[in-house]
């Protein structure tokens, strides 16, 4: 089955736009838009080129070094792999978590969950959001955003900092962190670096706070078009504790349907290919994950922060609740469902973060030195969490010379890459339909690209940097016009 | 209190020579120089211009193809460039964004590019790559001692 504006019926006689990469998205993408002579969209595609280098990489290493490795996937998260590569081969050692492993554990992933949420949301997404979407492209960046609102940018710097604080102390490192082993973790956290984390939190969650409140402000001074912006009714998928909390670690998974009706609920993730499998499109080298129970046509889902905020029942920190309790209500439960809701959830997300570290700072568990555990050997490992942009899957086979045999990583982006075509099909209809097509329209389809803040890297399972190219193909294939929106000095792979 | 001097490299240790920056900064650690903090990531994100705040100056570190062989060294001036459009910044970019926030000049910077071949995931550096790092880490032992 083909969606609304996924095929053409004549493409052959329209002419073509490309948005080629996305940009402020991690990796690479591309856009693709066929209107015909009177600029009427007749086809939407978002292309993900999807790269399997990295399964191959990992194959015939020991399982040991694969938390480390797996963290070269991706430059924006590596943490989330870290922890689910760990997750997985706990399997394959047989360990059941110590209590202070599983919390220093948890403490990175909040950490991380903070500071991915705070670069995107300040960084990346704010200059959108604060200046309009089609508004001047010079100033629709982050310096802008430092320059128009410095107090602003300065608490999204100093959120992310501290995520990363979170990281250091934990992971042992700033960077390709060794904390997290199969088994437990390698680290204890000292009192001195509990403490200097201490001292900042409650700051952090103030800020968080704030934000959840900007993010709220600008759905009321916007009301109609937040809610309607690219807006599409669709299923959801994440993990949830075993009484339905928000759970970003662990749990099981649950989806609703987009009636909030649930389609399965506390399924076991380490048999996840029992509920949810991935469908090939011949115009895509990305796969399109969904739901067995509902079928390719209509088992597609989406992850990431605005699913899991509705999904659960409930939030486990106060704030973060009582923030996701007025979510749902506001607007008789619309922006819930909008696409731009995204980013309110994800606020919401990085208070729950926030107070999370809090607690687990309070805890006096977080400072024990029972850090690892084992158990009986097996040769299969599952992990899930829940990543900063949504679920994230690895899936490990390991031989008995301890070498990885097989991988298989199902990551966020991947999840939403129906969703995200979904909403840029939606945005091209209320927005680009019988227009000619400036920098500031085109902006709105990344707009919606972004509120999933796909990470491509991951996506595509390799790292890269492209500029951002937009052309303008006439019905022959040939180039009328084009324009470089980004050109990156730096020419390594970084 | 911050190490008065700042070496800064960056780069992805799985992609073969993109490896240089965080390897070279890695055999300067090693070194143990006094006042200086040695510091990698996998790119360049806007909170490290928190980094540059309290050191007299800064060294950059990245594989670049488009360095001579076997490096280049330039001073760093801020710049609101392009890369403000993505997840990772330029270092001019880094340091508009420490003037920003900081609301004084950035200290002296430099770039060290140091020339790569190739950036293919799984590879090792090449041998190439590995003569060029040598000469770099020549150079950053005068330019510390200077």
């Amino acid at each position: 089955m083909s969606f609304e504006l996924e095929t053409a019926v004549h493409p052959e006689k329209l002419k073509r736009v490309a948005i080629e990469p996305v940009s402020r998205v991690e990796g690479h993408g591309k856009v693709t838009i066929l209107l015909d002579e009177n600029d009427q969209v007749h086809q939407v595609r978002l292309h993900i080129v999807e790269f399997r280098g990295f399964e191959k990489f990992i194959q015939g290493r020991p399982y040991w070094e694969v938390p480390v490795m797996v963290q070269r996937l991706c430059g924006i998260c590596p943490v989330s792999h870290h922890l689910a590569a760990s997750k997985a081969l706990d399997m394959i050692v047989g360990a059941k978590l110590t209590p202070t492993a599983e919390k220093l554990r948890r403490l990175m992933h909040a950490g991380q969950m903070l500071q991915s949420h705070a670069l995107h949301f300040f960084h990346l997404s704010s200059p959108d959001l604060m200046f309009g979407f089609g508004s001047d492209a010079a100033q629709r960046n982050v310096v802008g955003i430092i320059s128009a609102f410095p107090e602003v940018a300065k608490k999204g710097v100093l959120l992310r900092k501290y995520g990363q604080e979170v990281i250091r102390h934990t992971a042992g490192k700033r960077v390709h962190g060794t904390g997290s082993v199969p088994g437990g973790v390698n680290k204890s956290l000292s009192v001195d670096e509990r403490d200097q984390l201490l001292k900042d939190i409650y700051q952090m969650v103030a800020w968080s706070r704030e934000a959840v409140q900007i993010i709220r402000g600008l759905f009321e001074k916007n009301l109609e078009e937040y809610n309607a912006f690219g807006r599409f009714p669709a299923n959801s998928m994440s993990l949830v504790r075993a009484d339905g909390a928000m759970d970003l670690y662990h749990g099981g998974l649950r989806a609703r349907d987009a009636a909030g009706k649930v389609i399965f609920d506390h399924h076991n993730y380490e048999h996840y290919w029992e509920v949810i499998s991935e469908d090939v499109k011949p115009w895509s080298y990305m796969k399109f994950p969904f739901m067995k129970a509902l079928g390719p046509d209509d088992g597609w889902y989406r992850v990431g922060p605005l699913a899991r905020v509705s999904n659960c029942d409930f939030i486990p920190t106060p704030l973060a609740d009582k923030a996701r309790e007025e979510f749902l209500a506001f607007d008789a439960g619309r922006a819930a469902g909008a696409t731009l809701g995204y980013h309110w959830a994800r606020m919401i997300e990085m208070l729950h973060a926030a107070e999370t570290i809090k607690d687990l700072l309070h805890d006096e568990d977080i400072l024990g030195t029972d850090l690892m555990a084992k158990g009986e050997r097996a040769q299969r490992g599952v992990g899930v969490i829940e990543a900063p942009r949504g679920t994230l899957i690895h899936h490990y086979r390991v031989n008995e010379d301890d070498q990885i045999i097989r991988a298989n990583l199902i990551v966020s982006t991947t999840h939403n890459n129906q969703p995200m075509n979904e909403a840029i099909r939606q945005v091209a209809r209320q927005y680009l339909n019988g227009k000619k097509l400036t920098e500031g329209l085109l902006n709105h389809i990344e707009v919606a690209i972004r509120c999933f803040d796909p990470c491509l890297s991951c996506a595509t399972h390799a790292l890269g940097q492209m500029p951002l190219e937009v052309e303008l193909i006439d019905a022959e294939g040939g180039c009328v016009d084009r324009l470089v929106k980004n050109q990156l000095a730096a020419s390594s792979a970084d | 209190m911050n190490a008065p001097i700042l070496i800064f490299g960056w780069g992805n240790p799985s992609r073969g020579d993109d490896a240089v920056g965080p390897l070279l900064v890695e055999r300067i650690d090693a070194l143990n120089f006094p006042g200086v903090e040695c510091l990698t990531d996998f790119q360049l994100q806007v909170e490290h211009a928190l980094d540059l705040k309290g050191r007299q100056r800064v060294l950059f570190i990245d594989a670049s193809v488009e360095a001579a062989t076997p490096f280049t060294v330039t001073p760093l001036i801020a710049d609101k460039d392009a890369s403000f459009t993505s997840h990772a910044m330029s270092p001019q970019a880094i340091l508009h964004a420490f003037t920003q926030l900081e609301g004084c000049p950035p200290p002296p910077c430099w770039m060290l590019a140091v020339r790569g071949e190739s950036f293919e995931l799984g590879e090792q550096l090449s041998s190439s790559a590995e003569l060029h790092l040598k000469a770099a880490l020549q150079w950053v032992q005068r330019w510390l001692d200077a």
